[in-house]
């Protein structure tokens, strides 16, 4: 025992395979270092030399320019961290509702793929064929074109609905006028989500342990309509609306789309839905054949095979590669600068402009989107390990 | 085995690294690459844009060749690079050209915090508003609730919202980075006004469907002098610049023209001896050859000539010199002597 344990004391460092490895890593990760540091202070001289401004210090200067549209609000006599924030916000909401309709119109289409119906199937085929192939920006700068120039301008503007108004400035429509009632509602949406939720615990259970099945889906869509419907009428029955009008140039009032945004999330769903069709379809015909044909022998309905047998299945094969569209759908909104919809990279570049702090402005880019995809990801991995393979 | 490799690799890195941070001065780098690199806008009609055989053409682009031709007495020497106003100043600060002839206005924080440099202006500009003929607009002051659309990256953003918070109006910015596409917009009727340097607007009017429809409102809410720019820190790079553009406006004074250097070559008047070389001392100064203005002036023109070639009345843009009429004629234009 002893005598091994000299032996392996005698063996040189170098000569240890693990222990060599170690000092390989530092001395990597000290390169690594080095040039990290070199290219750091090399900047900061060059810029120093060449008498350009560094630091975030701008961060809390006034923007002084307007930005189109806004979650937020905002004028020119804010901050540039707030007109930042102002595209943060605007990059959200096209990601956020992009994202959603493009997995609702993938898994419609990839369905759709798969298709008995021959005419449905070639339909499908010839979406994601013809979307997938033209590149993006092209797409975008056609929708964009089509806004402008096909719809009229305010003073014209189409009325498909009573208060509601088609031009080429966007898509004007009324909006409830603020009542207190409106924040109630909302409470009692949140408190009817919480009794499905547990309504649904609860029939799992008992379906568990009795067999029967409980109507979950009829009831919870009557407590989520109802909740918030019984409120409203309780607290008075608010109608009025804030309609749009035209005053000026514009309408004002009610809420308006515009055709950049429009444009923008238009071209994003459309493109990325070709590729989560396919993602769609391969992972449903990755689930042997065998799964339906014995689910059918067990007397479950179509929909229940999709539902129970195929689909928990397929999602784990779908899940991944959904996420990194997912992601690329967020990554691709910055071609928003093309069309005019003010984004988070698009209100970066003023800023980088007007400051002349390109380094600070593009590291500030690179941050918040790095961070849209680890917050995208990490939310995917979570639901991935969620509907995982619970093995006993 | 590998390891080595990795060894070497990260010295090569290093060393390219090293090699280059440390640079000479910008005209002796120009020197020894054979010929300058400049920026230019690549869709303004009248200062940066090819025409239909490719070949540059404009105010910008020729003051880009009369640099060239003062450092290497051939005005072809010359590279232009295509940049749009939010790459621009980026483009110049890393080296990826030497000068920078593409409409910039001269502002404070530019030539400071920026880190750039600006030598002579080449056209005194100002912002105005372009709008259609039809929307029955006199002034700039009934803008209010108007959508403007607006290049990014210039200061034309930051002076419109100035404009419209100084008078208590209201806009909506429709912003669009590529200036053709930004015209289309506008023109299709996606935005009320246009608003840009009134020689942009010009530039802009000039391919609309049908020119007359538009019309430029009285207004001119911003002083745009517009200059090339250079790096901070390369003082003799700035003066070779800055006296190449002072050199278009000089012989326009002295009455010098492409057409009439030769002769004036024997003129017994001492200024123009000395700005033409035939007494030599200005070019030694500068770093170049003694006949520069001559070789400026021989191949691209003086002031006038540039003028009148790319944005004059007889051009699609029609401008007339104004401002930019030298100062005996009640313009700016004004050069120091050439001594």
């Amino acid at each position: 025992m002893s005598s091994t344990k000299q032996t392996e004391n005698s063996i040189p460092f170098w000569q240890d395979p693990s222990r060599r490895a170690i000092v390989y890593q530092l001395a990597t990760l000290a390169v690594v270092g080095f040039i990290a540091y070199y290219l750091f202070s090399n900047t900061v001289t060059n810029l120093q030399r060449q008498s350009i401004a560094t630091g975030f210090h701008f961060l809390e200067k006034e923007a002084s320019f307007e930005v189109g549209e806004s979650l937020i609000r905002y004028s020119a006599a804010d901050s540039y961290a707030r007109a930042l924030l102002v595209g943060i916000l605007n990059t959200i909401k096209v990601a956020f509702v992009g994202i959603v309709l493009t997995v609702v119109l993938g898994t419609f289409v990839g369905i759709a793929r798969l298709s008995s119906n021959w005419l449905v199937s070639r339909m499908a085929a010839a979406y994601i064929e013809f979307f997938q192939d033209i590149p993006i920006l092209l797409q975008l700068i056609f929708w964009y074109a089509v806004f402008y120039d096909s719809l009229p301008a305010p003073r014209n503007a189409l009325e498909p609905f009573p208060g509601m108004f088609l031009c080429n400035r966007g898509l004007a429509f009324g909006v409830p006028e603020p009542h207190p009632a409106y924040g109630y509602v909302a409470v009692a949406f949140l408190a009817g989500c919480l009794c499905v939720y547990f309504l649904r615990k609860w029939a799992r259970i008992r379906q568990d342990r009795t067999g029967l099945a409980f109507p979950v889906f009829s009831t919870g869509s009557a407590v989520l309509l109802g909740f918030p419907l019984i409120t409203w009428f309780v607290f008075g029955a608010p109608t009025a609306m804030n309609m749009p009008r035209l005053s000026g140039f514009n309408f004002t009032g009610g809420l308006t789309v515009s055709p950049e945004f429009t444009a923008l999330l238009l071209g994003l769903v459309l493109y990325t839905a070709a590729f989560v069709a396919e993602i769609v379809r391969s992972g449903i015909q990755a689930v042997s054949k065998g799964q339906t044909e014995a689910a059918m022998s067990l007397g479950l309905k179509p929909w229940q095979t999709l539902n129970l047998v195929i689909l928990p299945q397929s999602l784990r094969i779908i899940v991944p590669p959904l996420t990194s569209q997912m992601l690329n759908l967020t990554k691709n909104s910055s071609l928003a600068v093309a069309i005019g919809f003010p984004d988070f990279v698009s209100v970066a570049n003023t800023t980088i402009n007007q400051t002349g702090q390109a380094i600070e402005g593009v590291a500030l880019i690179m941050v918040v989107y790095l961070i849209f995809s680890l917050v995208t990801s990490a939310f995917m991995n979570w639901y991935n390990k969620k509907i995982a393979l619970i093995e006993r | 085995m590998k390891l080595r490799k990795l060894w070497v690799c990260a010295f090569v890195v290093v060393m390219v690294l090293a090699a280059g941070s440390i640079s000479a001065g910008t005209l002796d780098d120009i020197k020894a690459k054979g010929f300058v690199q400049v920026g230019v806008n690549g869709q303004l009609a009248g200062f940066g844009i090819p025409d239909e055989k490719g070949e540059w053409k404009g105010l910008d682009v020729d003051t880009g060749r009369a640099i060239a031709a003062a450092v290497f007495g051939d005005a072809k020497k010359i590279k232009f690079v295509p940049l749009t106003a939010v790459q621009r100043f980026t483009a110049l600060q890393s080296g990826e050209v030497d000068v920078l002839c593409r409409n910039a206005t001269i502002i404070l924080s530019r030539d400071t915090a920026q880190g750039l440099d600006f030598a002579q202006v080449n056209y005194y500009d100002g912002q105005g508003f372009l709008v259609p003929k039809k929307m029955n607009i006199k002034s700039a002051k009934e803008l209010n609730g108007a959508t403007v659309c607006v290049l990014p990256g210039t200061t034309t953003e930051q002076n419109v919202a100035d404009y419209f918070r100084s008078n208590n109006m209201k806009m909506k910015p429709v912003v669009i980075e590529n200036n053709a596409e930004l015209n289309k917009a506008f023109f299709a009727g996606r935005c009320d006004c246009l608003t840009s340097d009134t020689s942009q607007l010009a530039g802009a009017k000039s391919v609309a469907p049908n020119p007359s429809d538009y019309i430029f409102l009285p207004e001119i809410i911003s002083k745009e002098p517009l200059a090339p720019a250079v790096r901070h820190g390369d003082n003799q790079w700035k003066d070779v610049v800055n006296w190449t553009v002072l050199a278009l406006i000089n012989a326009e004074e002295l009455g010098i023209s492409s057409k009439n250097v030769d002769e004036m070559l024997k003129s017994s008047n001492p200024s123009i001896q000395r700005f033409l070389g035939v007494v030599p001392g200005n070019g030694k100064a500068l770093g170049l050859e003694e006949n520069f203005a001559y070789n400026i002036i021989k191949q691209v023109g003086n002031y006038a000539e540039v003028f009148d070639r790319n944005v004059g009345p007889s051009t699609p843009l029609g401008l007339d010199r104004g401002y930019n009429a030298l100062w005996t004629k009640g313009g700016l234009m004004y050069s120091p002597d050439f001594k």
